[in-house]
């Protein structure tokens, strides 16, 4: 997943200022677009999705897999960008339920306040389905299901990993951190100390924030290996792959050869991390899937199809990917984000 | 006027006010009476802000009595003298540009319904309100949007209703053009006639006239005296104000008139002039011959300099230098030209405070040569150092930070920044205000000295008897606007005074 | 001459003093940190990493210092690396030669800095909201060209920037020290000192006194822009990507710090380069210290803040009488009891 869209950082609210100046063109824009393309297919399915934004490659290729989902199934999809705000989410649901659709995505930029407009989706009897983030709410009904992936298993899969990559040797590891104070990074920090608990030649010697940046994880990277013994550090835990893509310059300044002298795993599947492990550089990636509108798309016309409800929470799955597929992974992949 | 002299109002006796090292205000009285305007007039430092300031109470007073209506009152704070019905206008409207009109008329007594303003009543009272003050506007919309004049009546609204009895306004024409003050003068006639006691503090002198019952004149924190406005010639209130007798003679020796240098001038001014700054002046400077500047408080004194040394751009009327027509669009445009300007805000607009005297010095020649000529340490150290000897600065060494001398020595600073440059005009305003005996005479010396070596000087001065000692011609205004011009022998402290003083009809005369 | 950087060295003794206590630390939390080696030409250690990974702030300060110096404030510096980053990766990436490109985004400094200039000297805008409209405008510029991905590149010439040796020494620390020198020739070796700092105290004389103020006001934002673009250049190579939701994020106000750290008061006035240099590395060693000890990520933000509200309430001039009269008061109290 992309984290930083995850955070309700100050970092995100100075973003969406950038982008709320110059999207309110292209708001415009999208809205007389959205408007345009209504009535298109008169028996298929018309779905809103209100999306955070478009931050970052993870996020765009959410989007384009969520418009491509949608054309294959014969879906009319009206999309709104929020620019990172609710209340322009709201603002969207509020128009979704209007324009009477069949079933609203939401990508939720925040956890909670958003009773009060979910309550007038289930009274106009639309189904919501949250994509990628939960939200805050006494009231589960409120929303169909939720499609996120599970963050602290992802943790899990790249401690699991690592522990059967290593086998029984003794082995010192570094963890590169998202920003402090994220439920994301406790997660997957969670996630990742529960799976190598159970060997017991696993380390976890240093923990730092790389705040999700490739220069900040090159940065934590450099101190990492200027504090520990020359050649003690034996696996880098990142999470995500932008920290350990910093990451693997400083290591390869320092003279070492990532991948090799020290083992990589990290989170998120961006094309620059299948790049890295197909030139050598990186060992393992855990993804965090960007399909979760096509999935949601299932998940609804099932629904439709025999009204049983889904589950509460769909996980999607988190795939960890080594270098034996990582060339093809990024000839998939590049165009997309 | 009156036959019965109407009911005082207000009383002030024996009002004094101590400062650390100075008496503001020295056993003051003042006077007024109900359905009267009343002029306070002073020249800088006379104490009339002081008189204000202890009259709403913005200040404590060290000593005298107040009575409204013969009662005794201790206008403590400003809410104190409002209750006795004294209220006070100034020159900066002190009201609210973002709220609306209305919520300025009632700020802090809004009319409540329930606990909450009552906002369309509110706006309601107060269209009528203004109206009473010939304004026909919607009380609802921002005061901002409104003109200086309008604001300015207003402000006065909101005082009438307030406190009904003694109204003190403070230079409130400043900023007015002809047609708004005549507005103005309609309502305050209306006022007085309703019964109120009304202090008008001006500079304009024609205003005084046109408008006042009665004068209280203010001088060094002192009261002059208390007249009936039509019993007081011009001349004589301004000798009150200058305290000087228009007949007193000179005892400095002004230079015989054959020393004057003669032909075509450096620099010649032709009806410049600027809207709302400064009427249509005249004015001729001939290098080694100094034009006086004289007037009163806002005259328009400073401002002809302002338009001599481009600080402001006229809109009227021509500037030559050397014969030719030029323009000045910044104090740049004068610089290079061969001018400088020493002005009366030393302060604000003359030293850079935090900077040293050495770096003060070097200013003007430094910004003169441009940024990448940059005048040497060494060049710089040998030009402070050379005026700080010449001119006399009193300083151990040039690289103190200049806020620490003495205004005296400070104006000397000011006035190596301009040598440096080797100007070929210097203006100076009010270059002796604020500093002490000694280092005044040594000031005047200077100037002198540097008019025998060929430069042309332009001197503004408050100080009647120096213009007529060191000037070659004198410059009167008045109003902002000339008053006439005085050459060789006419310059006496009794022809400026009377200059100063003469009305329109009378001008040109000297 | 001699005399003359020995009086420079005086009074600097107060950062010099801070930065030894930040190199102490540094020592103590790694006890080898000042070791230097030369290998393969190039000098390595502590003192070196301190140098690298501060020269982005060093830049900004150094750009920073006479905005200040003229009551001004720049806080678009962030910004302005992004979008100089995201040029010279967007320009090799389209096939223009590196030199090109590296000229473009030291152009697109200048147009920066111009741009602020413009609204601070001619439309008398206040700096700090002159310099908001790109600080907040200018991150969605950089997304539009990067389009909301990390530009990855790998011409060697634009990566050598932040990875080349120079003189021993990473090329930029070289660069940073060139451009500290160059400026702080320029404005003492030209009159701009003198005028930066009289139309930091008193704009309305030094007007009267001819000095070109708007001139002034105009000339510090284009260097400040400048040196910001020559920062972003550094730390887009760095990572070999063009970052433009990350690359100096928040940095304006490192810059902004270093230089208070450097003496230079936000009311304007007197200024120094060489200080506020001081004040960047102050800040560097501090960071690197509290990377290598090791602490929680947590305490990183808290420490730091600490430490700069004690080195800046010790230069606050109402803080010295202030701890006199409570320390008498105590030892009074004291004396009773």
């Amino acid at each position: 997943m992309d984290m930083k869209t995850l955070l309700g950082s100050r970092k995100i609210s100075r973003q969406g200022l950038a982008r709320r100046m110059l999207g309110i063109g292209t708001a415009v824009l999208l809205g007389s677009l959205a408007a345009g393309c209504d009535s298109g297919d008169k028996k298929g399915l018309t779905v809103g999705f209100s999306q955070i934004g478009s931050e970052s490659g993870w996020r765009a290729a959410e989007t384009k897999l969520a418009r491509q989902g949608a054309e294959q199934r014969g879906i009319t999809l009206k999309f709104s960008d929020a620019q990172q705000r609710q209340e322009n989410q709201i603002k969207a649901v509020r128009s979704f339920i209007a324009q009477g659709v069949d079933a609203i995505l939401l990508a939720p930029v925040v956890s909670s306040g958003w009773d009060e407009v979910l309550g007038e989706a289930k009274a106009a009897n639309i189904p919501v389905i949250l994509l990628d983030r939960q939200i805050d709410t006494p009231n589960v009904d409120l929303y169909l299901t939720a499609v996120t992936s599970d963050t602290i298993e992802e943790g899990r899969v790249a401690g699991r990993w690592l522990a059967g990559k290593v086998q029984g040797r003794d082995c010192r590891i570094v963890e590169i951190q998202g920003t402090v104070g994220a439920s994301l990074v406790a997660n997957r920090k969670k996630g990742f100390e529960e799976a190598i608990a159970t060997a017991p030649n696993l380390h976890l010697v240093r923990t730092q924030s790389g705040e999700f940046t490739r220069a900040k994880g090159k940065e934590v990277m450099e101190g990492f290996l200027k504090a520990e013994a020359p050649g003690s550090i034996c696996a880098v835990y990142a999470h995500n792959d932008d920290m350990m893509i910093g990451a693997i310059q400083a290591i390869k300044e320092a003279g070492l050869k990532p991948g090799t002298d020290i083992l990589t795993v990290s989170i998120d599947g961006v094309p620059d991390i299948f790049k890295a492990m197909a030139d050598g550089d990186a060992n393992a990636t855990v993804e965090l899937a960007p399909d979760m509108a096509p999935r949601a798309y299932d998940i609804l016309l099932a629904y439709r199809k025999d009204h049983a409800p889904p589950p509460k929470w769909v996980q999607t799955p988190s795939k960890l990917y080594e270098p034996d597929t990582a060339a093809a992974e990024y000839a998939r992949r590049k165009d997309l984000y | 006027m009156a036959v019965t002299p109407p009911p005082v109002v207000l009383a002030a006796r024996g009002l004094t006010r101590q400062y650390p090292g100075v008496r503001a205000l020295d056993g003051v009285d003042l006077t007024l009476r109900a359905g009267e305007i009343h002029a306070l007039l002073g020249e800088n430092g006379a104490g009339k802000s002081t008189l204000i300031n202890l009259l709403t109470g913005a200040q404590p007073r060290d000593g005298g009595t107040i009575t409204v209506d013969g009662v005794a009152i201790d206008p403590d704070g400003p809410g104190g003298a409002v209750k006795a019905g004294i209220a006070a206008v100034y020159q900066e409207i002190t009201l609210l540009p973002n709220l609306s009109v209305a919520q300025n008329l009632y700020l802090g007594r809004e009319p409540t319904r329930w606990g909450l303003v009552h906002r369309s009543r509110m706006n309601r009272e107060g269209g009528a309100l203004l109206r009473r003050f010939g304004l026909a506007i919607d009380a609802s919309r921002p005061l901002s949007d409104f003109s200086t004049a309008v604001q300015q009546l207003i402000a006065i609204a909101r005082a009438v209703d307030l406190s009904a009895k003694v109204l003190i306004l403070d230079e409130p024409t400043a900023s007015l053009d002809t047609a708004e003050v005549q507005t103005l003068f309609t309502l305050l006639r209306v006022l007085r006639d309703q019964g109120l006691a009304i202090v008008f503090v001006t500079h304009f002198l024609d205003q005084v006239y046109a408008l006042t019952d009665r004068i209280t004149v203010l001088r060094n924190g002192r009261l002059v005296g208390e007249r009936r406005t039509a019993d007081l010639p011009r001349l004589d209130l301004v000798a009150m104000m200058l305290g000087k007798t228009p007949t007193a003679e000179s005892h400095l020796s002004r230079r015989p008139a054959a020393a004057i240098p003669a032909g075509a001038p450096l620099v010649r001014a032709e009806g410049l002039g600027r809207r709302r700054l400064v009427g249509a002046f005249d004015a001729a400077l001939h290098a080694g011959a100094v034009l006086g500047a004289a007037g009163l408080l806002g005259s328009g004194r400073t401002e002809t300099a302002l338009l001599l040394f481009g600080v402001e751009t006229a809109d009227q009327g021509q500037l030559l230098v050397d014969g030719k027509a030029v323009t000045l669009r910044s104090p740049r445009d004068a610089i290079r030209l061969g001018f400088g300007f020493c002005p009366e805000d030393r302060k604000l607009d003359g030293i850079v405070a935090g900077l040293s005297i050495r770096e003060n010095i070097v200013l003007a020649l430094q910004a003169k040569r441009g940024w990448w000529r940059r005048l040497s340490t060494a060049q710089q150290h040998e030009l402070a150092d050379r005026y700080i000897k010449l001119l006399d600065i009193r300083t151990p060494d040039a690289e103190k930070p200049i806020q620490l001398l003495s205004g005296g020595n400070q104006q000397k600073a000011l006035l190596a920044r301009w040598l440096a440059t080797e100007p070929r005009l210097l203006i100076l305003d009010e270059p002796t205000r604020g500093i002490d005996v000694g280092a005044h005479a040594e000031i005047v010396r200077l100037l002198e000295d540097l008019r025998d070596r060929g430069m042309a000087l332009y001197v503004i001065s408050s100080e009647i008897e120096e213009v007529a000692a060191y000037s070659d011609r004198v410059l009167v205004m008045r109003d902002r606007a000339p008053a006439g011009l005085l050459e060789g022998d006419s310059i006496t402290p009794a022809a400026i005074v009377n200059a100063i003083a003469a009305d329109h009809h009378t001008q040109g005369a000297a | 001459m001699s005399a003359f950087i020995l009086i420079r060295l005086k009074a600097a003794r107060p950062q010099l003093a801070l930065l030894v206590l930040a190199l102490l630390v540094n020592v103590f939390v790694a006890p080898g940190f000042l070791d230097l080696r030369l290998q393969d030409g190039r000098l390595f250690g502590g003192l070196i990493d301190i140098l690298n990974r501060g020269a982005p702030v060093m830049l900004l300060a150094v750009g920073m210092a006479p905005v200040i110096a003229t009551r001004g404030i720049d806080l678009s510096v962030g910004v302005i690396m992004a979008i100089s980053g995201a040029v010279a990766a967007a320009g090799v990436n389209a096939g223009l030669a590196w030199p090109l490109a590296i000229l473009a985004a030291l152009a697109t400094g200048l147009v920066c800095g111009l741009w602020n200039g413009l609204l601070v000297a001619v439309f008398r805008l206040q700096p700090i909201v002159a310099t908001l409209i790109l600080m907040v405008a200018g991150r969605g510029i950089a997304q539009l060209i990067t389009e909301g991905r990390i530009l990855t590149f790998t011409e060697p010439h634009l990566i050598a920037v932040a990875g080349a040796t120079l003189a021993a020494l990473p090329l930029p620390v070289v660069l940073a020290l060139a451009a500290a020198g160059l400026t702080g020739l320029l404005v003492r070796t030209t009159a701009l000192g003198l005028f930066v700092e009289a139309v930091g105290t008193n704009p309305r004389s030094s007007r009267l006194a001819g000095v070109h103020t708007s001139l002034v006001l105009g000339a510090v934002y284009v260097w400040s822009g400048l040196m910001a673009a020559l920062a972003g250049l550094i730390a887009t190579a760095d990572i070999k990507g063009a970052d433009a939701n990350n690359a100096g994020l928040w940095l304006e106000l490192d810059a902004i710090l270093a230089v208070v750290i450097g003496g230079t008061s936000l009311y304007g006035g007197r200024f120094s380069i060489g200080r506020s240099v001081l004040g960047a590395l102050v800040l560097q060693a501090m960071r690197t210290a509290i990377l290598r000890a090791g602490l929680p990520p947590e305490l990183n933000l808290v420490l730091m803040a600490l430490v700069v509200a004690a080195v800046l309430t010790q230069q606050s001039p109402a803080f010295r009488p202030l701890a006199q009269s409570l320390l008498a008061r105590f030892k009074n109290k004291e004396a009773q009891a």
